[in-house]
């Protein structure tokens, strides 16, 4: 069996869809060809290479259906909040799918910088030329192992459109808050959420931006999130991106993330899973011009029997580009993780530079990881590097620890933060350092201490 | 304040403590010497509680209590201290971190209060300059990149700060220059006093000449076959160690 059987709610939400807010023509022909790469597709199986060990029957398994509008107050979004105790970042903020205006604050930012719903800006009229331009261009949504991708291309109700336009520097990191709960206004039964965030951004040339996307969830029992995030940087812009999964214990978080960076372009991105029962962040970066620095970083923690898979596609077009790629997981009990990290490096690509790391710590007998560097060098002229290490906690370390007074929970937690403290400390921002490390430091068993201390 | 008493340990199958017997007081300094593969460093891992060697006979005291019953974090919360031979380094962990969480820790098994950073700082800073251990030091990542000087002087600072009743010193005097070696041995002396007891191990009658003590221990194949004043010390210094395992059973006979 090649694929499997898609649920007849996702027909039953594509024609709620198509009835009622499909936005203007051109995006209406875009999800019926989605849809149709979808129902052909369907959802993919382990044979197919790129999920070879994401399984996700699990998912094609449970019936979904569109996330209705809750309304969160203040209090209870603030769980979810990563600039908590950090204080106000313009937030964008999106329950069950659907934007909350009332919640959010996006409203004064600097000129030439738009923040809004995109579906607001689809059902605008006249419609946004930027959207227009943008807008599908980046995901694929037809090899067969897009099936996630066209997906939210057909079903996306709400999401972000991000603009910036040129020469434009924002200072404040601008947060996207996506939360989805199980709770319901008038029903007993018990429905499986899903939504289909979709974010557009567009920075265009010497501009600059921060971006914090952030999923989160609660309950204990299963909801999909299916997002689509494209990015389009113009010369010379610099994007700093970051992904926060704190999907609840029993959700599934599918990511599709697509960069299309142009001469000179810098970005960065920090994808830091945390929650979820199976969470999958593809990224595909095109570096579609000379000189353009691409950095992704990844950190994944996970335990019970949670499966965290990141799939990077690097795509090397024009020369003198360079790409740095730092990874590292914990894992813990039965968690499996999956890193595929692929680098294409085209014909005329030359004086490539190109690395690759994926580290992991092991915690437990069960916890497992595969790993996987691709390269396709087409290219004469190259450097590319890559590097896997696989392994427990320093048993000296653990003992020098010990024999300071420290007990065992407290030296574990502290080389485990250790470990991870390398990928936070490349963190430019020192507020998304700081509010990254306090969730970090909460999920750690032990005092939760840092190993961190300014001494003078 | 520790009674050793015939202890033999091993690691595998191979035994390598064969019956010591060695009894500290407080206010001692003891060296214990002996030619390589004797079993010095063995004897300080199995005090500090290092897992990979089993205690197969005998007994060890600290203060009355049963040692080898602990943990080695409430060994180290009681007062013993190693300076390790090869200080491990810690990625992502600051000197200066380990240190205050080491010391709160101590300080809470004694049932006195948490320093804060500020109180740290000023509990610290003689202590810094004496082993002449900079600010930068204390910012960085434990004994990651120090040099070899640098890890020994950080060893005998962090016992200077976490003012164990029971030091034990492994081989710190090895890979030091003379002013290192001036530097470690000045913070030792300086923490003598008539309630703590130093246990030297030692290859190189050397730092006997810097940190005199009161008593010499000679190690042979996992006995401890000699002991005497700091005279004997000497007295291996001319001769070698020949002498001494010539007189004795030889190490794996």
């Amino acid at each position: 069996m090649t694929q499997l059987v898609a649920s007849a709610s996702y027909t039953n939400a594509f024609e709620q869809i198509q009835r009622d807010h499909a936005g203007p023509a051109a995006i209406a022909d875009l999800r019926r060809v989605a849809f149709d790469r979808f129902s052909t597709n369907g959802l993919p199986t382990t044979s197919s290479e790129e999920w070879r060990f994401t399984n996700v029957r699990r998912i094609a398994d449970t019936t979904f259906v569109s996330g209705h509008a809750v309304a969160l107050t203040n209090e209870e979004l603030a769980p979810f909040n990563v600039t908590g105790s950090l204080g106000g970042w313009p937030t964008i903020v999106f329950v069950n799918g659907h934007y909350q205006a009332a919640l959010s604050s996006v409203a004064e930012l600097p000129d030439g910088v738009v923040v809004e719903s995109l579906a607001n800006v689809l059902n605008s009229s006249p419609g946004n030329p930027v959207v227009e331009q943008y807008l599908g261009k980046g995901a694929d949504i037809h090899s067969d192992s897009a099936a996630f991708a066209a997906l939210n291309t057909a079903l996306f109700g709400d999401g972000v459109f991000v603009h910036v336009a040129a020469n434009v520097v924002v200072e404040s990191p601008i947060q996207v808050l996506f939360v989805t709960t199980p709770r319901s206004t008038d029903s007993d039964t018990t429905e499986y959420p899903m939504t289909h965030p979709r974010i557009l951004i567009a920075v265009e040339e010497n501009s600059e931006i921060r971006l914090v996307e952030n999923y989160g969830g609660e309950g204990n029992t299963p909801y999909l999130t299916n997002a689509v995030t494209e990015v389009f940087g113009g010369a010379n812009a610099v994007i700093d991106h970051y992904k926060l999964v704190r999907e609840a214990s029993a959700a599934y978080h599918i990511g599709h993330m697509h960069l299309q960076l142009s001469r000179g372009a810098n970005f960065s991105a920090h994808a830091i899973t945390l929650g979820g029962n199976i969470v999958r962040n593809d990224t595909m970066a095109v570096l579609d011009g000379e000189g353009v620095s691409c950095t992704l970083n990844g950190l994944y923690i996970a335990n019970r029997q949670q499966l965290v898979d990141n799939h990077t596609t690097i795509h090397h077009a024009k020369p003198h580009c360079e790409s740095h790629e730092l990874y590292k997981g914990i894992l813990d009990d039965q968690a499996h993780a999956v890193f595929n990290g692929k680098i294409v490096v085209a014909i005329d690509a030359q004086k490539t530079d190109a690395k690759q790391t994926n580290k992991a710590l092991l915690l437990s007998e069960d916890a497992q990881i595969n790993t996987k560097p691709e390269l396709e060098i087409f290219a004469d002229d190259v450097k590319c590097t890559h590097g896997a290490t696989i392994g427990q906690l320093d048993a000296d370390a653990m003992f020098y620890l010990r024999a300071r007074g420290l007990g065992l929970e407290q030296a574990r937690s502290v080389l485990i933060h250790a470990f991870a403290s390398d990928l936070l400390n490349r963190i430019g921002i020192a507020s998304i350092r700081a509010g990254l490390d306090e969730l970090l430091l909460a999920q750690l068993p032990g005092s939760g201490d840092s190993g961190f201390y300014e001494f003078g | 304040m520790l009674e050793v008493s015939n202890l033999h340990a091993r690691v595998g199958n191979k035994e390598i403590l064969k019956g010591i017997n060695l009894s500290v007081k407080a206010g001692e300094v003891h060296a214990i010497m002996g030619p390589n593969g004797s079993g010095k460093s063995t004897l300080a891992a199995v005090l500090v509680g290092r897992e990979e060697f089993d205690v197969t006979e005998g007994a060890v005291a600290f203060q009355g209590r049963d040692l080898l019953e602990m943990e080695p974090e409430e060994r180290a919360r009681e007062g013993v201290f190693l300076a390790f031979q090869y200080p491990v380094e810690i990625p992502g962990v600051n000197n200066a971190y380990l240190l205050k969480a080491a010391l709160n820790e101590v300080r809470k098994h004694r049932g006195e209060s948490q320093l804060d950073a500020m109180d740290f700082m000023a509990f610290v800073k003689e202590r810094m300059s004496i082993l002449k251990i900079d600010q930068d030091l204390m910012n960085r990542p434990v004994n990651e990149g120090f040099s070899g000087g640098e890890k020994k002087r950080n060893e005998i600072f962090q016992m200077a700060v976490l003012e164990p009743k029971l030091a034990i010193m492994d081989e710190t005097d090895s890979g030091l220059d003379i002013d290192a070696l001036r530097i470690v041995s000045n913070g030792v002396n300086a923490m003598r006093n008539a309630e703590r007891a130093t246990v030297i191990v030692t290859h190189y009658q050397r730092l006997l000449n810097y940190i005199v003590p009161d008593f010499v221990h000679v190690l042979s194949g996992g006995r401890i076959v000699k002991s005497g004043g700091k005279e004997l010390a000497l007295e291996l210094e001319d001769k070698g160690y020949s002498w001494i395992e010539g007189a004795t059973e030889t190490v794996g006979s």
